[in-house]
């Protein structure tokens, strides 16, 4: 009998949906061995039809995407009742994802942007979308929580498969360790065991005495990348040394530093705290104004260079969520002592 | 709590009372009996001094009888007492490092003030220990052989002394002075006090002797480039800069000097301080070690024009036939394996002109105390009178002490030998010229053996004593008796008034300062400076001449302001050390150390440059970084750093860490 398949996208930007297309013949190889049950971009089937499955009929579920909505939250966790296996498909479903930046502001910053001081915006009055949604519709909007979770933030997952998108060799190797008959251990990402630098093909232009750098670029800042030496060398902001391989230094071949999509190595709390720790440490300076000008002028986006992947599941975004619940509560504590004051005068 | 390494831990944990140090302001009662209720714990107990012969068989006892697997302490600093307990657990069959110390001394009970608060405070970092010494595993430490050599920076008494000390005991001695000649200060000075003996005359033998000495390898006008490796065996870069004289060749007859084309000395003497002159082509002074000469480029003909007659080769070459003078000599670095260094680099004097009110630079007749002793000095510029800069003789003097010292403009520190120097110089320039010797004091500190019976001896000999600070030395004069002199505005705080005094000459007796590249040695040694710049001793009391770093020690004025019979004692007691390290024949490296796991590294190469002690190689074959355990320093640097987690730092994981934190926060 085929194993049963499904699919399915949260907070993405269709980037993953395409990935899987990309397995081309693979896909039709791999039709023989699986059946898919439920893929809404791609095939006609309704939640009641995921509904109507027993619990654990799926043996895999493939879930991309941050999860940022209500709804997000329900079907994965239908998915996950249905299935044996699910999946984190994908940088957003694995950390958070450039989605998930968006936990660096509060759900009011963010509904004032979309909905009034954003620059494409008409501001017609003072819309606003809630939960009970567009009642001339008939329909519900789903919640925004207020940030973007990866999967295992919301329901298990058993495995991950890292990227942004992951590479069709990624997908197809990590699809047939799923199939094959010793799968491996619950929690693995699957992807390389070493960092990019193992498979970089430039790794071996580094000297053996190591190395220093003494300035940031950014790649648009540059008119020539040497494509035979290490870029990192070159002072363009590699992440390739903290990032999981895996992807064949897709980036480096095509003379661009690595993002980290791929995500950190086993061990490692925090991708972001990671880097900038390996990074920092390599700035050939020991004077502070020197250190802090290389910074500035090299590195002037910190967040999106560090945490670009991977912010929602770090350590920064636990500090910033308790700091703005106590904020919270502070302020509603605020109020009340004012209304309290108001009310006694 | 997780579960830690495996083995089920049995923890027992040991509250010191350190007398009334700890126990005085923390409640030790409470803390035991929190420990004895934490997860892990077999046995609290207190004690009063944990580091006494009880306190450890405690330890010992407990082991053996309770089958503990994990040893807590909670007393003093690790500095000073981890290794006393990680000998008791290992005594009592457990690996040392199974030991870990708390301290809620230097941390607690000393910096906290509310009796309260230290208790909660000493009861976290208790549960902190008790929650990280799980994942504690038994560590091998390592030993490595010593190289018996010893390295001595500085010839002064102090490098002298201690090279002597060890070359006797027949050890191999590199001893590196950055002048032309050994000797140092006291090779300046004439006379010694208390006892008033000839400097030279005990010096000079000494010096003599480390020339001598088959087993000391003297390297003077040098100068330490970088210091490598670690206890036992470091590698030092020496620069010899060029003297434009071959050192072998060269035998002292002065007939170069003689037949330089300078026919009169014309340049300031460095070695005079100034007040003598010398030649370009000079030796220092007549018992210089080595006695060879020296040529100073800024100063001679050759060396600006290319167009001298170089008339002092060709006579060492035709008169002495040694042909010594070699204009062409180039500075060079040699290269010297040793086990222990001994860094006696001395002290500079202060600077009196940052004291612009004493006129010292604007007034010919006011000296430093230094620039004396070359006057008083029988082989000085005057040969021993003591005449001013006009040729005159002093009738009046006067000697103001604390220059630059005990004043919070300037150095805090008391300088400990200017009171004694003083007094000897007051009593040399009386004996010599019959002058009126008046000594201006703050407060006078004869503390040492025969020191206070000179001072008795020297108010008995008519010497004047005035007590006060200086406000002023002036050209000024008022009254037809302060006519041509300098007068010394003080206010003399026994009398009560304000007093004018009139001398002929003014002697600064300036204190003594850390030298200006304390700091570039101290990075190149990798030792500590306190906040005035002195190299930091170990522990003030009981371990004087070590620092921390192991087989590097200190001695003499480096360490802080002392005399010569200070220095001396010292100097013998850091070759004493330096003996002790040696003649152990190997030393046990620290297992805190970083590993690297070759399964996980990547071979990104992050790690290789930023290790200050070049302890990271790259491996080509295995694509991995390799640490060379001897060479680390257990810095942390690559640990931090490594992004693929794959190096550890033992005894400071990420687990013992984050346990730690998580036993620091549960209170």
């Amino acid at each position: 009998m085929k194993k049963k398949v499904a699919f399915y996208w949260c907070a993405s930007c269709g980037g993953c949906e395409e990935a899987v297309v990309d397995l081309a013949e693979f896909l039709l190889d791999a039709l023989e061995q699986i059946e898919i049950v439920f893929w809404p971009v791609a095939m006609d089937f309704k939640i009641e039809d995921v509904e109507q499955l027993t619990d654990g009929e799926i043996f895999a579920s493939f879930i991309n995407g941050a999860v940022l909505l209500s709804d997000q939250e329900e079907v994965v966790r239908l998915l996950r009742r249905k299935s044996q296996v699910v999946v984190a498909f994908g940088s957003c479903s694995h950390q958070g994802g450039v989605p998930g930046l968006i936990n660096t502001h509060d759900r009011q910053d963010v509904f004032d942007y979309y909905y009034h001081n954003g620059p494409t915006v008409q501001r017609n009055g003072n819309e606003m979308p809630t939960p009970t949604g567009a009642k001339a519709f008939h329909v519900a909007l789903p919640e925004y929580y207020g940030k973007a979770r990866p999967l295992n933030q919301v329901i298990e997952v058993d495995y991950y498969i890292p990227g942004c998108a992951p590479p069709p060799n990624v997908v197809k190797d990590a699809l047939l360790q799923l199939l094959s008959d010793s799968p491996p251990p619950r929690g693995t990402v699957l992807a390389g065991a070493h960092s990019l630098c193992s498979e970089c093909p430039l790794n071996e232009t580094k000297p053996p005495e190591g190395f220093k750098i003494k300035q940031f670029v950014r790649p648009s800042q540059v008119t020539h990348i040497d494509p035979d030496t290490c870029l990192l060398m070159q002072g363009l902001p590699c992440l390739g040394p903290v990032t999981r391989s895996g992807c064949n230094a897709l980036c480096i071949k095509g003379h661009m530093p690595c993002t980290g999509c791929f995500g950190p190595l086993d061990g490692v709390r925090d991708f972001g705290a990671a880097a900038l720790s390996f990074l920092a440490s390599l700035i050939d300076s020991n004077d502070e104004a020197e250190i802090q000008r290389i910074i500035d002028e090299g590195l002037p986006d910190p967040l999106g260079t560090f945490y670009m992947y991977s912010f929602p599941g770090s350590l920064l975004n636990e500090v910033l969520q308790k700091g703005r619940q106590k904020a919270r509560a502070w302020r509603e504590r605020e109020e009340t002592v004012e209304a309290q004051t108001t009310e006694n005068q | 709590m997780k579960q830690g390494n495996g083995t089920v831990p049995r923890i027992g944990v040991y509250v010191c009372h350190c007398g009334t140090n700890i126990a005085g302001n923390v409640d030790v009662k409470a803390v035991v009996d929190f420990a004895s209720k934490l997860p892990g714990v077999v046995v609290a107990r207190e004690y009063k001094y944990m580091c006494s012969d009880p306190g450890q068989s405690l330890i010992k006892n407990d082991i053996r009888e309770k089958n503990l697997n994990r040893v807590i302490v909670a007393s003093c600093s690790p500095h000073l007492h981890e290794h006393t307990f990680r000998h008791a657990t290992l005594e009592g069959g457990q690996n040392p490092y199974l030991f870990h110390m708390v301290n809620i001394r230097e941390q607690v009970s000393w910096v906290t003030e509310d009796k309260m608060s230290a208790t909660e405070k000493a009861k976290a970092l208790v549960e902190a220990a008790v929650y990280r010494v799980r994942y504690h595993e038994a560590l091998e430490t390592k030993e490595v052989p010593v190289n018996p050599d010893v390295l001595i920076i500085g010839g002064g008494i102090a490098g002298i002394t201690a090279a002597l000390t060890l070359a006797n005991a027949g050890k191999k001695v590199y001893l590196v002075e950055r002048d032309y000649s050994i000797g140092g200060h006291m090779a300046k000075f004439d006379k010694t006090f208390p006892t008033l003996d000839c400097a030279s005359c005990i010096l000079t033998p000494k010096m003599t002797a480390v020339k001598d000495h088959p087993n000391i390898h003297l390297f003077t006008y040098s100068e330490i480039l970088e210091i490598d490796g670690y206890v036992g065996n470091f590698t030092a870069r020496i620069l010899k800069k060029p003297r434009y004289v071959i050192e072998d060749r060269c035998i002292g007859c002065y007939v170069c000097v003689e037949h330089c084309v300078y026919k009169t000395p014309k340049f300031p003497s460095e070695f005079d301080e100034g007040l003598g002159l010398r030649k370009p082509v000079f030796i220092p002074f007549p018992q210089a070690v080595p006695l060879i000469a020296a040529i100073d480029p800024e100063t001679c003909i050759e060396f600006k024009s290319h167009r001298c007659k170089k008339t002092c080769q060709e006579a060492c070459r035709d008169l002495v036939g040694r042909d010594a003078i070699d204009f062409t000599q180039r500075e060079e670095v040699v290269e010297v394996q040793v086990g222990a260094i001994i860094v006696a680099t001395g002290f500079k004097t202060f600077d009196a002109r940052r004291i612009p009110e004493y006129g010292y630079g604007r007034y010919p007749n006011v000296y430093t105390s230094l620039e004396i002793e070359r006057l008083v000095n029988s082989s000085g510029p005057t040969g021993g009178e003591i005449v001013m800069r006009d040729g005159r003789k002093p009738r009046r003097v006067g000697i103001i002490h604390c220059v630059g010292s005990r004043d919070r403009n300037f150095n805090p520190w008391c300088s400990r030998v200017c009171c004694m120097y003083s007094l000897k110089l007051a009593h040399l320039v009386r004996e010599r010229t019959g002058a009126e010797v008046y000594n201006f004091y703050i407060d006078i500190r004869t503390p040492g053996k025969g020191y206070e019976e000179f001072y008795e001896k020297l108010m008995q000999e008519g010497v004047h004593f005035i007590r006060g600070k200086v406000a002023e030395v002036t050209d000024w004069t008022i009254t037809p008796e302060e006519t041509g002199k300098l007068v010394i505005r003080v206010e003399d705080s026994l009398v009560g008034v304000v007093r004018r005094i009139p001398v002929d000459m003014v002697i600064l007796s300036v204190g003594l300062e850390p030298r200006d590249d304390a700091e570039e040695v101290r990075r190149q040694l990798n030792i500590s400076c306190s906040s005035e710049g002195w190299f930091l001793e170990r522990h003030p009391k009981l371990a004087p001449v070590s620092t921390f770093t192991d087989g590097i020690f200190i001695a003499g004025a480096c360490q802080g302001p002392k005399d010569i019979p200070d220095t001396v004692a010292q100097a013998g007691a850091a070759a004493a050390e330096a003996l002790a390290l040696i003649d152990r024949g190997s030393v046990e490296l620290e297992p805190n150390i970083a590993v690297i796991d070759e399964q996980k590294c990547s071979g990104c190469h992050v790690c290789i440059a930023l290790c200050p002690y070049s302890a990271i190689a790259f491996n080509e074959e295995k694509n991995v970084a390799v640490i060379n355990e001897a060479l680390c320093k257990g810095c942390g640097v690559c640990v931090g750093t490594c992004p693929s987690k794959a190096i550890t730092q033992q005894l400071f994981t990420d687990e013992e860490l984050l346990a730690e934190i998580e036993g620091v926060l549960l209170v």
